[in-house]
C-alpha cells in the first residue's frame, strides 16, 4: 500500500515547483503592485523550500517493487 | 465563526492569478485520486469505519488534530485574536493541552479495550441501551447538520474571499467529499486530513514570519500592538485576576475550570469526529502517543493562528471592526484579518497555497463530520434499531449509501440556513449542549465503578437539559448572562465556559445521586470498562522515549513554560 507520506510528498514537490515558478517570473518581471516585502521574493525561496522537502519525501516513501 | 456568516462585504479580498488556479485545482484532482487508490482498500467493516485499526501514532495523531483544525476555526480565531489578543491562544493551550493527555493517559486504555466502534458503543457497554441511544441519536442529527451550517459558512467565506459563486462552492465541495469518503471510508478521510494538516503549515506560516519580520521582532510587535490597543492584548494570565481587567470579561476560574476542565475535556474526549481517528490506532501503545503528539503540535497552532491576528493589529493600515458594524459600512471585520494578511504578503502561487489551505480545512471537516455520522448511525442506531441481523458486507453497503446521503442532507441544510439565517445559531448552540454533560457521564462511567445504568443515563439526559435551560433563558433574557457567567462583565465566550461547566456539575451531581440510589451492577459487568477492575495493558518493553508517559511530560514542561513566557 502507497504512504500516505508520499501522497504527501507529491503535494509539497508540485505546489513548491508551481510556486517557485511562480517566483522565477515574479523576479523577471516584477509585478505593478507587489506584495507587502516583495523584495524578500518570498514565493522563490518557500516554493524552494516546498520543493526540496517533497523530494525528500517522495523518495523516502516511494512505493516500493515487487520483485 | 458564527460572525463569519454574516452578510459579508460585497467586495472579494483576494484575487487569484492562473498559478492559484492551477494549485486549487491539484489539490482536488490529488484527493479524488487519493479515494479512489483506497477503494479497494474499505471492503470490510473494520477497513471502512475503522480504517482497518491500523494507523500508526503519528498518522492517528496528526488526523486527529486536523479533525478539529479546519478552515472557519482558522479565520475565527485569528479575528479573536484581532478582537481579544493574546487570550485567544487559551484555548490552543489549557483549553486543549490537558485534555488530550488526559485523554492520552487515562481514557484511551478503556475505548480501546472495549474495541468499541464509538463512543456511544462505549455508552451502550457501560450504561446500556438508553444511554447509547440518546447519546447516538443526539450525535449524529447535530453531526450532520453542523457539517451543513459549516459548508453553507465556507461557501460564504469563499464568496467574500474570492468571490466564488455559494452554489459552486456548495456543490464542488461536497460531491468531492461524498466521492472520496464513499470509497475509501474513514481511511480516505484520515489521509485527507494528513494532507490538510501539511496545507496548513505550508500554506500559513510564512504570515508569521512575515509579519514578524515587518514588525521588527516580537518585543517592536508588543510596543506596537500596546500603542493601539492596550497592554492586556499580549497578557495571557495577568489580566485574568478580575472580569475587568481584559478584553474578554472572564475571571481565570472560567477559563480554567470552565474552558480547561470541562469545556475542553468533553471536546477532546467525547467528541467521537475526534476520538474516532484515535481509534484506528494499530496498537495500544500508538493509541496513547496520538492524542500526546496531536498536543505537541496543537501547541505550535497559535503561531499560525493567533500570531497574525496580532500581527494585524499592529501593521495594518485600517482598523477591523465587528461582524455587524463592517456589514453596514462596508469596512473590513475581524474575521477578515488572516485573508487580509494573506494578501498583504502572499504573491502568485503563495497565495493559492493559502486558499487551499482554506478549503482543504473546510473539506477534510466535511469528510470528519460525515465519516463519524456514517459510524454512528451504521452502528449505533441502524444495527441495534434496525436491522442486527446484517452481513458485515450489508454494512459497509450501508456505510457507503450513508456517506453520500450525510452529504446530500448537509447540503439541505446548508440551503435552510442560506433561507433561514437564525437556524444557524440554534444548530450551533445544539451542538454545545451535549458534549459537556457527555465527558462528566463518560469519565465518570471509567472511574467510578459504583456509577449504574440509571444513573448514567438520568445523568446525562439533565445535564444536557440543564445546558438547553441556561442557553433558553439567556436567549430569552440577555441580562441573565450575568448570572450564569457570574458576573455582569462577562461576554458570549465566558457563557460558553460557564455553561459547560454548571451543566458537567448537573450531570455529575445526577449520575452519583441516581447511582447511590440504585442497585450496584455487579463486578463481572464492569471488567474491560472501569478503573480497578480492568487491567490495562503495558505499551511494551520499549526504550524510555518510546514511552506515552515520556512524551507526556516533555509535552506538560512546554505547556508551563509557554505559559509563563507569555504570562
Amino acid at each position: 500500500m502507497i504512504s500516505i507520506w508520499f501522497f504527501i510528498g507529491v503535494s509539497l514537490l508540485v505546489n513548491g515547483v508551481l510556486i517557485m515558478g511562480a517566483g522565477i517570473w515574479d523576479v523577471l518581471y516584477p509585478p505593478e503592485n507587489p506584495v507587502v516585502l516583495f523584495s524578500l521574493h518570498a514565493n522563490l525561496w518557500w516554493g524552494l523550500a516546498l520543493t526540496l522537502s517533497g523530494i525528500v519525501y517522495c523518495v523516502k516513501f516511494a512505493p516500493k517493487r515487487k520483485t | 465563526m458564527t460572525l463569519l456568516l454574516a452578510a459579508g462585504a460585497p467586495t472579494r479580498l483576494v484575487h487569484l492569478a492562473p498559478i492559484d488556479i492551477v494549485i486549487v485545482v491539484f489539490y482536488f484532482v490529488l484527493v479524488l485520486a487519493i479515494g479512489w487508490y483506497l477503494k479497494g482498500r474499505a471492503n470490510t467493516g473494520e477497513d471502512f469505519f475503522m480504517a482497518g485499526r491500523e494507523m500508526t501514532a503519528w498518522v492517528a495523531g496528526l488526523s486527529f488534530l486536523s479533525a478539529n483544525l479546519g478552515a472557519l476555526e482558522l479565520m475565527g480565531w485569528a479575528g479573536s485574536a484581532y478582537q481579544y489578543g493574546i487570550l485567544a491562544t487559551h484555548w490552543y493551550w489549557i483549553g486543549a493541552i490537558p485534555a488530550m493527555l488526559f485523554l492520552a493517559l487515562v481514557m484511551m486504555p478503556f475505548y480501546y479495550i472495549s474495541k468499541t466502534h464509538s463512543v456511544p458503543g462505549y455508552l451502550r457497554l457501560r450504561f446500556g441501551e438508553p444511554s447509547r441511544a440518546l447519546s447516538a441519536i443526539s450525535f449524529a442529527f447535530m453531526t450532520v447538520l453542523m457539517s451543513g451550517v459549516n459548508m453553507f459558512a465556507m461557501a460564504k467565506v469563499m464568496q467574500i474571499v474570492l468571490g466564488w459563486d455559494i452554489n459552486f462552492s456548495i456543490w464542488v465541495s461536497s460531491l468531492t467529499v461524498a466521492i472520496y469518503v464513499s470509497l475509501g471510508g474513514l481511511r480516505s478521510a484520515i489521509f485527507n486530513e494528513e494532507l490538510q494538516f501539511f496545507l496548513i503549515w505550508a500554506g500559513a506560516l510564512l504570515i508569521p514570519i512575515l509579519g514578524l519580520y515587518e514588525a521588527g521582532g516580537w518585543a517592536n510587535l508588543k510596543v506596537q500592538i500596546a500603542q493601539r490597543t492596550s497592554e492586556q492584548y499580549v497578557h495571557m494570565w495577568s489580566g485574568l485576576g478580575s472580569f475587568t481587567g481584559n478584553p474578554m470579561g472572564v475571571h481565570w476560574t472560567g477559563m480554567v475550570f470552565g474552558l480547561g476542565v470541562v469545556a475542553a475535556m468533553g471536546y477532546w474526549t467525547t467528541d467521537f469526529l475526534v476520538v474516532q481517528r484515535i481509534l484506528a490506532a494499530k496498537d495500544i501503545r500508538s493509541a496513547e502517543m496520538a492524542p500526546i503528539i496531536g498536543a505537541g503540535f496543537k501547541m505550535l497552532v497559535p503561531f499560525i493562528v493567533v500570531l497574525p491576528g496580532l500581527i494585524g493589529l499592529a501593521v495594518l493600515p485600517e482598523t477591523l471592526v465587528p461582524e455587524s458594524i463592517a456589514t453596514a459600512t462596508g469596512a473590513h471585520s475581524y474575521n477578515d484579518v488572516l485573508p487580509l494578511m494573506l494578501a498583504r504578503y502572499c504573491g502568485p502561487g503563495l497565495l493559492g497555497l493559502g486558499v487551499t489551505a482554506l478549503i482543504a480545512g473546510f473539506m477534510s471537516g466535511m469528510a470528519g463530520n460525515v465519516s463519524a455520522f456514517t459510524t454512528v448511525w451504521t452502528y449505533d442506531i441502524y444495527r441495534p434499531f434496525v436491522n442486527s441481523r446484517g452481513s458485515d458486507q450489508h454494512y459497509v453497503s450501508m456505510g457507503r449509501w450513508t456517506t453520500i446521503i450525510g452529504v446530500l442532507i448537509s447540503v439541505g441544510t446548508a440551503y435552510l440556513v442560506m433561507e433561514f439565517a437564525s437556524i444557524m445559531d440554534y444548530v450551533q448552540a445544539l451542538f454545545s449542549f451535549f458534549i459537556a454533560p457527555l465527558f462528566g457521564t463518560v469519565v465518570l462511567g471509567m472511574l467510578w465503578k459504583r456509577a449504574t445504568r440509571a444513573g448514567g443515563f438520568w445523568g446525562l439526559l439533565c445535564g444536557t437539559l440543564s445546558s438547553i435551560g441556561m442557553w433558553t433563558w439567556v436567549k430569552l433574557n440577555p441580562s441573565a448572562l450575568r448570572y450564569v457567567a457570574l458576573s455582569p462583565h462577562a461576554k458570549g465566550l465566558a457563557q460558553d465556559m460557564y455553561q459547560a461547566l454548571w451543566s458537567f456539575l448537573v450531570c455529575v451531581i445526577v449520575t452519583v445521586v441516581v447511582s447511590l440510589a440504585t442497585k450496584p451492577m455487579h463486578d463481572d459487568e464492569l471488567t474491560g470498562l472501569v478503573y480497578g477492575l480492568t487491567e490495562v495493558p503495558a505499551v511494551g518493553n520499549v526504550p524510555l522515549y518510546q514511552k506515552p508517559l515520556f512524551w507526556a511530560a516533555i509535552v506538560t514542561v512546554v505547556f508551563f513554560a509557554l505559559n509563563i513566557i507569555f504570562w
